[in-house]
């Protein structure tokens, strides 16, 4: 029963080729096998949030998911979400509105986040507090992650709407 | 908090999934969404030898809804397909409003309608849901298929009608009322935790816009999500005024059982029976045949 299977998925982009137990999670598989620890493991029994991954573009718990499970899937870690250098537009809003304290649920707000812009470019306050609550704070009191949320919503909306007006020629 | 050992079997199709489930009944467990079986077995409360993946079977995945709106949904169609399908949301607006209520995105994104109706938490919208709506469950194995309403799948505290070399394959919505009109409400201490009690209703309505017939149902007070029947046919007929909302939820609190745990006395969930259902029915009332399926 300690057979290794194979398993060939996307993480962050690149086609990775493993050898995995069946019972590894997908969470500890990232981190101990592939030293990818940007996604924190809390709870380990899908109460916590911090192990959210995008699987195939849609937030899931990695601790909910069997390593194996992920074959020919794509996974986005929050290391898929920050560029090469500095810092995301949300990243950046976290730090300037004081979303973080430890920073151990921030991976698992920032992928959470990310696809909750993706699916809702300008969601209302309470649209990001409904689609933020499967990620447990301990530290903020969640106002300041909402703040974040929602300005990192409202830079990209103003910066889409500066695009198109350069793209109409009225600038 | 790491599962226990298991080999590993990843079906591509359901004729081979349940000729494992007959060869291994007994040793082996199904995995769906995993949203509950993955906790168990992280805190080692499930061990089977065996786990058998559904989530490569594309069959069970299927979805098809006929233009009256009756539909057939596979078992492993996963939650949040209900809050984003257009087709499924035309027809059926109960379960997409419903669904929302089930945890939080990230679960809803994993976890499937077959997992969730196989796991039976008594405090679970799916089964509540398939009853208010009158669905039937498809179990198939390697002996054939079989039909099993919604009210008998169920049988108790995380109980169903399932034998072992079963798997449910699907769940049969049958074509809602011509003029339907819903509510569905459920309170929980945290947004996403499970319902403490929970209440959805389905009524048909005739053209003087009384109902022909009510199904509401009550779920986390008691082992089983229940249709308080005397509470139902106390709507026959009647218009949804408040005398008639006050009766019926008066109602299903004379029958709906409850239980006490950590969560809530037997007291406080009778009461929120009463509480739940008046809104609920509240709600159907207010809609008032506009949105014309269940």
């Amino acid at each position: 029963m300690d057979e290794r299977l194979d398993l060939t998925f996307t993480l962050n982009g690149e086609l990775q080729h493993a050898k995995v137990q069946p019972r590894w999670t997908l969470a500890d598989f990232l981190r101990e096998t592939l030293h990818k620890t940007g996604t924190h493991v809390g709870c380990e029994h899908g109460v916590c949030g911090a192990c959210t991954v995008l699987l195939d573009g849609r937030s899931v718990r990695a601790c909910l998911l069997l390593a194996i499970q992920a074959q020919g899937c794509e996974v986005t870690t929050v290391e898929g979400l920050s560029p090469e250098q500095g810092l995301s537009d949300l990243q950046a809003e976290f730090r300037r509105c004081h979303a973080l304290q430890c920073g151990f649920c921030t991976p698992g707000l920032i992928v959470t986040a990310h696809a909750l812009l993706q699916e809702t470019p300008a969601p209302s306050r309470e649209e990001i507090r409904d689609a933020i609550s499967g990620n447990l704070c301990r530290c903020t009191g969640y106002i300041p992650i909402i703040d974040a949320i929602e300005a990192t919503a409202r830079g990209r909306q103003a910066q889409t709407g500066r695009t198109e007006r350069r793209s109409h020629g009225d600038q | 908090m790491k599962p226990p050992r298991f080999a590993y079997l990843a079906p591509a199709t359901l004729q081979e999934a349940m000729a494992l489930l007959a060869r291994h009944s007994g040793t082996a467990k199904l995995i769906a969404g995993g949203q509950s079986l993955m906790p168990a077995l992280n805190f080692r409360l499930a061990g089977p030898d065996i786990l058998i993946d559904l989530n490569r079977i594309a069959e069970l995945q299927r979805v098809s809804i006929e233009p009256d709106g009756a539909m057939t949904i596979g078992a492993m169609t996963r939650h949040r397909r209900f809050e984003t399908d257009t087709g499924i949301g035309r027809h059926w607006p109960l379960l997409k409003e419903a669904v929302r209520f089930i945890a939080h995105v990230q679960i809803r994104n994993r976890g499937t309608i077959g997992g969730s109706l196989c796991h039976a938490d008594p405090s679970a919208e799916w089964p509540a849901l398939c009853l208010a709506c009158d669905a039937a469950m498809v179990l198939s194995s390697v002996r054939g298929e079989r039909i099993v309403p919604a009210a008998d799948f169920a049988t108790g505290l995380f109980g169903t009608a399932l034998a072992p070399d079963e798997i449910l394959t699907a769940v049969r919505f049958p074509a809602p009322p011509a003029r339907a009109s819903w509510g569905f409400e459920e309170i929980a201490r945290r947004r996403g935790d499970f319902a403490i009690v929970g209440a959805a209703c389905r009524l048909a309505l005739d053209n003087a816009g009384c109902c022909s017939d009510a199904r509401l149902v009550i779920f986390g007070a008691g082992d089983q999500p229940v249709l308080a029947a005397s509470a139902s046919a106390a709507l026959a007929g009647r218009r949804l005024d408040p005398p008639a909302i006050a009766a019926a939820a008066a109602a299903a609190r004379r029958e709906v059982p409850c239980r006490s745990d950590q969560q809530a006395s037997e007291r406080y969930r009778s009461s929120l029976v009463e509480t739940l259902s008046a809104r609920v029915l509240r709600q159907a009332g207010a809609m008032n045949g506009e949105h014309a399926h269940g």
